[in-house]
């Protein structure tokens, strides 16, 4: 090491005049520290070969990669020179004058493009078109929004269904129960999760409008929070209380599913029902109002 | 046999006098200035437990009947994603480990560099020459945030999937263009079969190579800057003191990563985290309840639930509640930490260049601010769990909520109060430390305006 780059130590504290007493050599704790983590190491080994067990490997993983890190952090701080050594900061600028000479450099270069107007503007034109035409295939990220979010696959006459496709009827709920149906040949699609509700008799105040849209006391409300998306899964019989457990928005359902409490702003859309020939229950047409979370033309 | 390397490399690369000075370089030795190295090694082990994970992983949204070993969920309709991690999980031996170590490392990871900022932003280390490196670490955390929150969702549990809805819905919030960014990202309207798809990409490939890179620059950059020091001890601006690189620092700091990978181990072994079979496969139609996201995704949480039911309708147009305290909230945010070194610079008329770091009673009014700042998005962090605070204290989840709307704006207030005094207090009093700033220095500062003359 040549003596001009070699780095100053800073002088040492001045000498005490009393010897301090030595403190024990560090060597053995490292040495126990890479011995217990070969020794963990190598149980890893015999467990993964035995077929393995979580706790076992994540306990002797952390032995294993702690004993070497036991070890590497007693052996830096303890054995090896801590100096402190001073090294001097460079300036960080390059100066005025290197930063007018890389200015000029860069301008120079630029008015020779300069004479070549007419190339620059055409070079421009073409990396701006094609920058467009590379812009076309982001379009195929996704569909057109549309009506999509205006519309469910509820229809008039569409059959309602639980889950499991099965049909059913206003006397399978119990008063006080709700049940998550779909439109026959639809069970599971999203948009469509709808929570049927068995209320007690003659508690449903129905909007003006909306009288005809319960058939013996079971009604009809979109299961998708108004808020964020999220199926309002949690209903209180007590209260006729529907919770979102998403961000808990709380809904009435005897007060047409307004809500009450929490994020939300809009009531739970109604579904109207009617009962077909064979007395299932079918809905009378789609929502009348786009379901689900807001978004900017949910109004036109 | 080191000689004959030298020369090989030195011949063709110039390297030899490089790779001394490096060798040579100094590096400060503080506790405080290990965040970001932690954050560096929980980013290797994320690297390697993932690439592991990626083997045995099927980001497919294709519906098959579970047969696997877990017996409660035999039967049950699936994802092939949500199939492939009960799998990978507990068919593939080391693979729960892999999996929660995985998991673990990214919730450490995050917080590391939530700590890392703090410690940056409180010693003023962002600072003219660093306000480059400074955006460049806010550009990692947003990356690391949408990274775990990608990471989580993969594997198409009842949990993860909610949260896909959620983040649907906002999309779906932005004014004008709302619809069609959601559309775009999840591939159609949702629920859409090629967002597993498209995440795992995003999670394995881009984000990652974007962190690879960026972490690099951010090295390097602290590399040609050298590192900042704490004043005292006959610290200088123009100087740097530490061990050099070469031994000592080297083999303290490849210690700190097999500390941190041992403990992410210990944690990924003995610690259960994002049981996804005792959540279930994901149905549009169910939900768990309660339903908390990773830590990291909190303060949007609980911004989400704190938002009263306000929103803008006019002409027909509305912009929706979630709009408010996701997007505008989260835009806000970063936009807010990204510009924060020039604000202050502009606030302060102070563009000298800083490589002496600066006390928190140096500077009240930073630190005051940055304290109700990290109180507000606390407050936010717990109204997450309103739904859990309302069951523990048996209240309405009403008027827990209410408190919580309260608390989001009381607490910094206080919070900055309080801070900016007591740092005024103990700049003025000389104490070396806060425990030992005599007490009528304390009530000095609290004394209302006015009345204690300022000297």
């Amino acid at each position: 090491m040549s003596t001009e780059e070699s780095l100053p130590q800073r002088p040492p504290p001045q000498p005490e005049l009393q010897p301090e007493p030595q403190p024990p050599s560090p060597t053995r704790a490292i040495a126990l520290s890479f011995a217990v983590s070969l020794a963990a190491s190598i149980a890893l080994c015999v467990v993964y070969i035995f077929g393995g067990q979580p706790q076992l490997e994540g306990l002797l993983l952390f032995f294993g990669l702690g004993g070497v890190a036991a070890g590497l952090i007693q052996w830096g701080g303890k054995l090896l020179p801590q100096g402190p050594y001073v090294q001097q900061r460079h300036e960080l600028t390059s100066g005025e004058q290197s930063q007018e000479a890389t200015t000029d450099t860069l301008e120079e270069g630029l008015a020779t493009l300069d004479r070549r107007r007419l190339l620059v503007r055409l070079l421009g034109g073409a990396i701006v078109g094609l920058g467009a035409a590379l812009v076309f295939p982001v379009r195929s990220l996704g569909e057109r929004p549309g009506g999509s979010l205006f519309r469910t696959p509820w229809r008039r006459g569409s059959r309602v269904v639980d889950e499991h496709d099965k049909p059913v009827r206003p006397e399978d709920l119990p008063v006080g129960t709700v049940l998550t149906v779909f439109p026959e040949g639809n069970s599971g699609a999203a948009d469509a999760q709808t929570l049927l509700i068995r209320l007690g008799h003659g508690d449903y105040r129905p909007r003006p409008g909306r009288e005809d849209w319960a058939v013996d006391d079971v009604v009809a409300f979109s299961k998708v929070c108004p808020h964020a998306g999220c199926p309002v899964g949690l209903y209180e019989p007590d209260t006729h209380r529907l919770y979102c457990p998403c961000h808990q928005s709380v809904f009435d359902v005897l007060d047409a599913a307004e809500p009450k409490s929490g994020p939300a702003t809009r009531p739970l859309p109604q579904l109207p029902l009617a009962v077909d020939g064979e007395g299932y229950l079918v809905a009378r047409s789609d929502y009348h109002e786009p379901i689900g979370p807001g978004f900017w033309n949910r109004d036109r | 046999m080191i000689r004959r390397t030298i020369r090989f490399f030195d011949e063709r690369l110039h390297a030899s006098r490089f790779v001394r000075s490096s060798l040579d370089k100094v590096f400060p030795d503080h506790y405080a200035f290990l965040f970001g190295e932690i954050a560096l090694y929980c980013f290797i082990v994320l690297l390697g437990t993932g690439v592991f994970l990626t083997f045995f992983f099927n980001a497919s949204s294709t519906e098959v009947t579970y047969h696997g070993a877990y017996h409660p969920l035999v039967g049950a309709t699936v994802s092939d994603a949500f199939r492939s991690t009960l799998d990978l999980s507990f068919s593939v031996r080391a693979g729960l480990v892999m999996r929660q170590v995985h998991h673990w490392a990214a919730l450490v990871f995050i917080a590391a560099i939530v700590v890392h900022l703090c410690r940056v932003f409180f010693s003023g280390a962002f600072r003219k020459p660093r306000e480059l490196n400074w955006m460049i670490g806010v550009t990692m955390l947003i990356l690391a945030i949408f990274n775990g929150f990608a990471g989580y969702s993969l594997p198409d549990d009842l949990l993860s999937g909610t949260g896909l809805r959620i983040a649907f819905s906002i999309a779906e919030s932005i004014p004008l263009v709302g619809t069609w960014i959601a559309f775009m990202l999840f591939g159609g309207e949702y629920p859409s079969h090629r967002i597993i798809g498209r995440l795992f990409a995003l999670h394995t490939i881009i984000v990652p190579a974007l962190l690879v890179g960026l972490i690099s620059v951010h090295l390097a950059m602290v590399w040609r800057q050298k590192h900042t020091q704490f004043p005292g001890d006959g610290h200088t601006e123009d100087t740097v003191e530490g061990p050099k690189l070469w031994p000592t620092y080297a083999m303290k700091s490849l210690g700190l990563f097999f500390a941190v990978a041992a403990v992410l181990c210990l944690l990924g072994g003995l610690f259960q985290i994002n049981p996804i079979w005792l959540y279930g496969p994901y149905h549009a139609f169910q939900v768990s309840s309660p339903a908390q996201p990773d830590w990291y995704m909190g303060w949007l949480e609980g911004a989400l639930r704190l938002m009263p039911p306000w929103e803008i309708r006019a002409f027909g147009f509305e912009i929706p509640n979630p709009f408010f305290p996701a997007v505008l909230l989260a835009g806000g945010t970063f936009l807010g930490l990204y510009l924060w070194p020039f604000l202050e610079a502009r606030v302060t008329g102070d563009r000298g260049e800083h490589h002496l770091l600066g006390r928190l009673r140096d500077h009240p009014f930073r630190t005051a601010l940055g304290a109700a700042t990290l109180s507000f998005y606390s407050v936010l962090f717990f109204a997450a769990s309103n739904d859990l605070v309302a069951k523990w204290l048996k209240v309405p989840v009403s008027d827990i909520t209410n408190a919580f709307r309260v608390a989001v704006f009381a607490v910094p207030a206080l919070v900055f109060g309080v801070t900016h005094r007591l740092l005024r207090s103990l700049a003025r009093s000389g104490a070396p430390r806060f425990s030992e700033m005599p007490r009528q220095a304390l009530r000095k500062g609290f004394r209302p305006v006015g009345s204690a003359p300022e000297s």
